[in-house]
């Protein structure tokens, strides 16, 4: 995976992760025209789409919209399986997530997708392990905060 | 005291809303994160939000410069950093401060440190050298949660040079108890070998104990680097085959924990994984796929569940199962299963089902043919997604046939698209099938004229110029008259039209095809309507300077009757005051040539301007600047690499002694031959410019560009034209097209059927009978890429009788195209069959033993059976193949070798009549090398009163090259104190004669024989000898000489199949592409003809023709047992050969491509 990004409705970017070497300029230029090309889209429309030379694979769950870019060699809907169970992790942790959870816990949002990807492929594709490893540390954050 | 009450305050409202977010952490909003998100939904512009977060950043800065922030605040802080460089804000000044975080904080601090940094600094940031401390610090920690922090960051981003500091701690953590840890650790050597795979080759053998981990998830991540490592080397891992199978089937098994499950399929991410790795394995290996056939099969048959998660898997298994080598009953399944995809109503699927549709049709189009209706509905698909691959789709299938409406329904998307992407990639698609299947000139001229104005100035510009290459090299017969014809008709209408909206590039081709063939249509109308309405093009405002200048080009070539001439009078008037240079000179140039009638009929020559160009890409005619340079003192021109070298050299001491200096009068010659013949022909322009070859481009742009090489017209007008190839033409592999009539799918029989659709659906069959018109089974052959199976209607005809190659022809004599023909054989039979050589040696049994100690006299009066069998032959006339069966070289009329020995010695097929003062010497020859090839023997050196005389002559050994020194005492007095010494830095010199020879009698002739190989490839090598001597009751004295060895004298064949050549091919890394002229002769192929002389000249073995391609290998000596290998790939491209030569050596491709240049210019 070359980079992943979520964003809302109205275009507003809530998480950007890059998988691959680019400069501040073109990470912008990226995603400003990948968030119009996609908002653009209508919703009964193929979730892949070839744009420039990448292969993106996006998918829209309320109001948020998450969006990866893969190569051509990869298997689109896998892609979005990812999408799906990075969802899903969220959803378990936040219990029943919400654009809000993501926004303002962002840093939390990373946090798992760390878990979960790992320099661009799976790395855990068990619920379960996952968010043990999350809540290990937030245990551990609760443990210190207290003392 | 009130310092901890501070701290404590500080530090509650962190706790309080800790509190709130018990466990999994809910919204924070009372946070500043919170305020400052919240503060930003209030507000209504953009402008508001910009003055907002600018306050923001501020505050921000002024926080974390001051010393009394805490890292808890600092953790806080950085967080919101993050939030305002996610909205798009820089906050770089916090980036410093992000390190010293992950750097100095707790444990949780530094994970929000960790995280800021992953955000803001990518791989090649300067900042990350700072933290590969802390990061070392950290995988060293007893706290699992640093270690694994340290771990994910290392696997998302590391400056590469410092992969050693940190890598034996990686290592170590393969081993850990913990298997979080081994799996990030194995991911964290992924990444690396991923930047730096030279840094983990000794880890190998770790990574195949992370495979056979006892926990799935670190069995699971090796597999990235597995598929890695196969992907880029299947050959390696061939062994590991039955493993990965095994994983395979115990994962579909359900043998995983059911944690592992998702939406109840076990494992999927790890089929996939396994599924493609498979694929890489199995892919032309027959053994390898047989072992997976099982597996893949019940991988098919168990995701059947109606979920997007088995399409996934489904989808892999398919494109694994066409990866591999084929298995019918597979390939079935396979089929059907893309039909479900094909006609699934999810989009997505369906989408899925073309694309693998497009991937299948390329083996079997037929496969297409069950789902035309899909297809046809797919084309009017509301998804601009779905419609590009289906046009993708319908690329792959087109045929003569069905060529009008496809490029219809490509040209109709076109109109609509306002990608640059898709624009670029579809104008060139179609570019392509116009020039491939184009029905007639008409047709051709109006879609070209489309490509053109919907490609603008996007498109490929390779696509423009072989349009203009292709109706330039048209021969001058009816047919490509009237397709000249027709598109200069086409373009004035075009001019008298609006031209606003024209592209640019489009008015350029239209100035160039009207400025060359306007002629065409001058009797019939209005002499100076062309011109007029150039120059109404010229005056227009949009038209670019570019442009201009192509139009003041062709308006130049017009200029022949009295009305274009005063209007060209007034153009130039006003374009020979401009301020661009470019349109000034050609303005100057449109005036001179308007008024000066024999000077332009003399450059710009009315008819075939472009037959008659022949550039001189040799640069011949610099040859005497040149030489008078060197003789002044001027430096010998040398190739980049070769200074590149020098360069290197000259800042190491130079530890060998300064080499003999020679007269340039010897050296000179040479040195001329290196300089000329260097660059590439590609980078004249021909004509007006823009008619220069384009193989190169064609070669990098893969199937977006044209291929245009070597495909032959099969279809014209009139059917199929084979009858009217010349006999001497051997086809090259064409198509079947089936005939639709007869085919038992054939699509208009469909449209016969009684249909009970309605209107549209009737319109859809129709279409569907158009589109799908002429499937049929295409088997070809191809060495590289993708394979050319279609016939092409308009073809590049070679450059042949009519033109150099007949004058060249006529002014020589029948004598010197028989003698060609003889030479061609010859050379064909010199160096690479064994047979040649055990023939020679039989033919040498009856020769006497011969020893250097022969006299001169004696051998002259007895002769030497071997030698006058052959001049009897010769002087017969009679079959002089078998000359050359005794391993005998040509030799050159001794006037040709003094001039100049090099260039002459080979390649004169002249009658091969031996020089009476050469006779003798052949006798020298040792018995063990007188079979073999040789050359004739060059006269080194000799003093004033010929008493001493030396001359050289080279012996082509399989595995080196032998250089025989022989000295004539011409003197009655005996050589005493003889000592021979040669010379060459770029040469490897050692001597064979057994003993170091000390005298020579009188009248006799003594051989020094000394092997020599080149250390480093390069186009010729100097050769300094020094013979030092001393008669009887002389002084002691010393001949000098020198002798030039080429690159070619050290070239052997490489016999290898075309299997080995296309995996070495893939393994060398140094490469050149180049246009070189194509050899015509009258009974061979092109091809062929071109190929053998290379083979004869250079010692190449040619390995393959295949159509329009050969591909050919050959080896640089090196040593006994060794060589560099050197593969050289040709196509036919119009009538040029286009070249590609790689090796695993930088100088050899530059230098060997250099001799064939040459060898071709002067066949």
């Amino acid at each position: 995976m070359q980079f992943m990004l979520l964003f809302s409705r109205q275009g507003k970017l809530r998480l950007q992760k890059w998988y691959v070497p680019l400069s501040d300029k073109e990470r912008k230029k990226i995603s400003r025209d990948l968030v119009q090309t996609i908002l653009a889209r209508k919703p009964k429309m193929c979730s892949f789409l070839e744009w420039r030379d990448l292969k993106i694979v996006y998918k829209r769950y309320a109001s948020l919209y998450f969006c990866c870019a893969v190569e051509d060699q990869d298997n689109e809907l896998i892609t979005l399986e990812i999408i799906h169970r990075y969802v899903e992790l969220l959803d378990k942790y936040f219990g029943s997530v919400c654009e809000l959870d993501i926004i303002f816990n962002f840093e939390k949002a990373y946090f798992i997708l760390d878990e979960f990807l790992l320099g661009g492929e799976a790395q855990e594709t068990s619920k379960k392990n996952v968010l043990k490893a999350i809540e290990q540390a937030d245990l551990l954050q609760e443990v210190y905060e207290m003392v | 005291m009130s310092d901890v009450v501070e701290k404590t305050l500080s530090a509650l409202p962190s706790l309080l809303s800790l509190d709130s977010q018990a466990g999994a952490g809910k919204l924070s909003p009372s946070s500043k994160l919170g305020n400052l998100i919240k503060g930003i939904t209030e507000l209504t512009s953009k402008h508001e939000e910009e003055k907002l977060i600018k306050k923001e950043l501020e505050s921000i800065k002024e926080q974390v410069a001051s010393p009394n922030t805490t890292m808890r605040q600092m953790k806080e802080i950085m967080v919101r950093a993050i939030y305002c460089e996610m909205l798009g804000y820089q906050a770089s000044f916090s980036y410093i401060h992000a390190i010293k975080l992950a750097q100095q904080g707790s444990v949780l601090e530094k994970r929000v440190g960790y995280l800021a940094v992953s955000l803001f600094l990518n791989e090649t940031d300067e900042f990350l050298l700072l933290l590969v401390n802390t990061v070392l610090k950290d995988l060293q920690s007893t706290n699992l949660i640093e270690v694994c922090m340290a771990l994910t960051v290392v696997s998302q981003m590391f400056p590469k040079d410092m992969i050693p500091a940190i890598l034996p701690v990686v290592e170590e953590k393969l081993t850990h108890p913990k298997e979080i840890i081994r799996r990030k650790a194995v991911l964290a050597l992924y990444k690396f070998y991923l930047i730096a795979p030279n840094q983990v080759q000794h880890i190998h053998s770790k990574f195949r104990k992370a495979l056979c981990d006892k926990d799935p998830g670190v069995m699971t991540a090796s597999l990235h680097i597995y598929l890695q490592l196969i992907k880029e080397n299947p050959e390696s891992y061939k062994d590991l085959t039955g493993s990965m199978v095994t994983i395979l089937r115990q994962v579909v098994g359900g043998k995983l924990p059911l944690d592992f499950n998702y939406h109840s399929v076990p494992a999927p991410w790890l089929q996939i994984q396994l599924l493609r790795i498979l694929a890489y394995l199995g892919k032309e290996d027959q053994g390898t796929s047989e072992m997976m056939y099982d597996v893949l099969e019940e991988s098919l048959r168990r995701a059947e569940m109606n979920h997007n998660i088995t399409y996934a898997i489904l989808f892999e298994c398919v494109k694994t199962i066409y990866t591999v080598h084929p298995k019918s009953q597979l390939l079935e399944k396979a089929a059907e299963c893309i039909g479900n995809f094909v006609l699934s109503p999810k989009i997505n699927l369906k989408y899925l089902g073309l694309k693998a549709l497009t991937y299948v049709v390329q083996q079997d189009a037929n496969l297409a043919l069950p789902h035309q209706m899909t297809i046809i509905e797919c084309l009017d698909h509301s998804d601009v997604i779905i419609k590009r691959e289906t046009l993708e789709l319908l690329f792959r299938i087109t045929n003569a046939q069905n060529v009008t409406v496809i490029v219809e329904k490509m040209l109709e998307f076109l109109r609509l698209t306002c990608d640059d992407y898709s624009t670029i990639d579809l104008v060139g698609k179609v570019a392509e099938l116009a020039e491939k299947y184009a029905p007639d000139n008409v047709w051709f001229i109006q879609t070209m004229n489309s490509v053109f104005s919907l490609g603008g100035d996007v498109m490929q510009p390779d696509i423009p110029n072989n349009f203009l290459r292709l109706l330039a090299e048209g021969v001058d017969n009816v047919e490509d008259r009237q397709l000249r014809l027709f598109a200069v008709d086409s373009y004035v209408s075009l001019l008298q039209g609006v031209t606003a909206k024209l592209p640019q590039r489009f008015l350029q081709v239209i100035s160039w095809v009207l400025g060359e063939y306007s002629y065409l249509r001058e009797e019939e109308s209005d002499p100076g309507s062309v011109m007029r309405l150039l120059a109404r093009l010229l005056d227009q405002r949009h038209t670019s300077t570019e442009t201009r200048s192509w139009v003041l080009g062709a308006m130049t070539k017009l200029c022949s009757s009295p009305v274009s001439v005063a209007l060209a009078r007034d153009v130039c008037e006003r374009y020979s005051g401009s301020l661009n240079t470019v349109l000034r000179q050609k303005a100057q140039e449109l005036m001179i040539l308007s008024q000066d009638t024999k000077l332009r009929a003399r450059v710009l020559p009315a008819e075939g301007r472009l037959e008659s160009l022949e550039v001189d890409s040799s640069l011949s005619f610099l040859d005497g600047y040149v030489s008078e340079a060197l003789a002044a003192g001027a430096a010998p021109y040398k190739s980049p690499h070769q200074r590149q070298e020098d360069l290197v050299q000259e800042k190491a001491l130079s530890l060998e002694p300064y080499g003999l200096s020679l007269p340039v009068s010897l050296s000179s010659c040479s040195i001329t031959d290196r300089l000329t013949d260097r660059r590439s022909p590609t980078l004249l322009s021909m004509s007006s410019g823009l008619s220069g070859n384009s193989t190169e481009l064609s070669h990098q742009e893969g199937s977006t560009t044209l291929k245009l090489e070597g495909v032959k017209r099969v279809w014209g007008k009139d059917g199929y034209l084979a009858q009217q190839q010349s006999a001497g033409e051997t086809p090259t592999p064409l198509v079947e097209l089936p005939n639709p009539l007869l085919s038992p799918q054939s699509p208009p029989s469909q449209t016969q059927k009684p249909s009970s659709g309605l209107e549209p659906d009737q319109e859809k069959r129709q279409l569907a009978s158009s589109l799908f018109v002429g499937l049929g089974s295409h088997n070809s052959v191809c060495l590289m890429g993708r394979a050319e199976t279609a016939p092409r209607h308009f073809r590049r005809k070679p450059r042949g009788e009519s033109s150099s190659g007949a004058s060249e022809g006529s002014s020589n004599s029948s004598h010197s195209s028989r003698s060609a023909a003889v030479d061609n054989l010859l050379l064909s039979n010199l160096l690479d069959s064994t047979t040649v050589a055990s023939e020679g040696g039989a033919a040498t049994t009856t020769t006497p033993q011969q020893t250097s100690q022969r006299t001169l006299d004696h051998t002259t009066s007895n002769g030497n059976p071997h030698v006058e069998g052959t001049e009897q032959r010769v002087e017969a006339g009679g079959p002089l193949s078998l000359i050359r069966g005794n391993g005998m070289v040509a030799v050159v009329p001794p006037t040709h070798t003094q001039t100049d020995p090099q260039t002459q010695q080979d390649l004169h097929p002249a009658p091969a009549l031996e020089r009476p003062r050469d006779l003798p010497l052949a006798s020298h020859l040792p018995a063990e090398l007188s079979g073999l090839a040789r050359s004739e023997f060059t006269p080194l050196c000799s003093d004033q009163d010929s008493s001493l005389a030396l001359s050289a002559c080279r012996v082509y050994k399989e595995d080196a090259l032998v250089l025989l020194v022989f000295i004539s005492n011409n003197n009655d007095s005996a050589l005493h104190q003889m000592v021979l010494q040669l010379t060459c830095k770029e040469l490897e010199i050692s001597c064979i004669s057994g003993s170091p020879l000390k005298e020579v009698k009188g009248h006799s002739v003594s051989v020094c024989l000394h092997t020599v190989v080149m250390k480093r490839a390069s186009v010729q090598v100097e050769l300094a000898g020094l013979l030092s001597y001393q008669r009887p009751l002389g002084q002691p004295q010393a001949a000098q000489f020198s002798l030039s060895l080429s690159l070619k004298h050290f070239l052997r064949p490489l016999t290898v199949s075309t299997g080995d050549y296309g995996k070495m091919w893939l393994s060398f890394s140094h490469d050149l592409k180049q246009n070189l002229r194509l050899v015509t002769t009258e009974h061979q192929e092109p091809l062929t003809a071109t190929l053998d002389a290379l083979k004869g000249k250079l010692h190449l073995h040619v390995v393959d023709i295949i159509g329009s391609e050969g591909i050919v290998a050959c080896r640089l000596l090196q040593g006994p047992g060794q060589g560099q290998p050197c593969l050289l790939h040709c196509r036919v491209n119009a009538d040029s050969l286009a070249v590609w030569l790689r090796s695993p050596v930088p100088e050899l491709p530059d230098s060997l491509l250099y001799h064939c240049q040459k060898a071709l210019t002067e066949t």
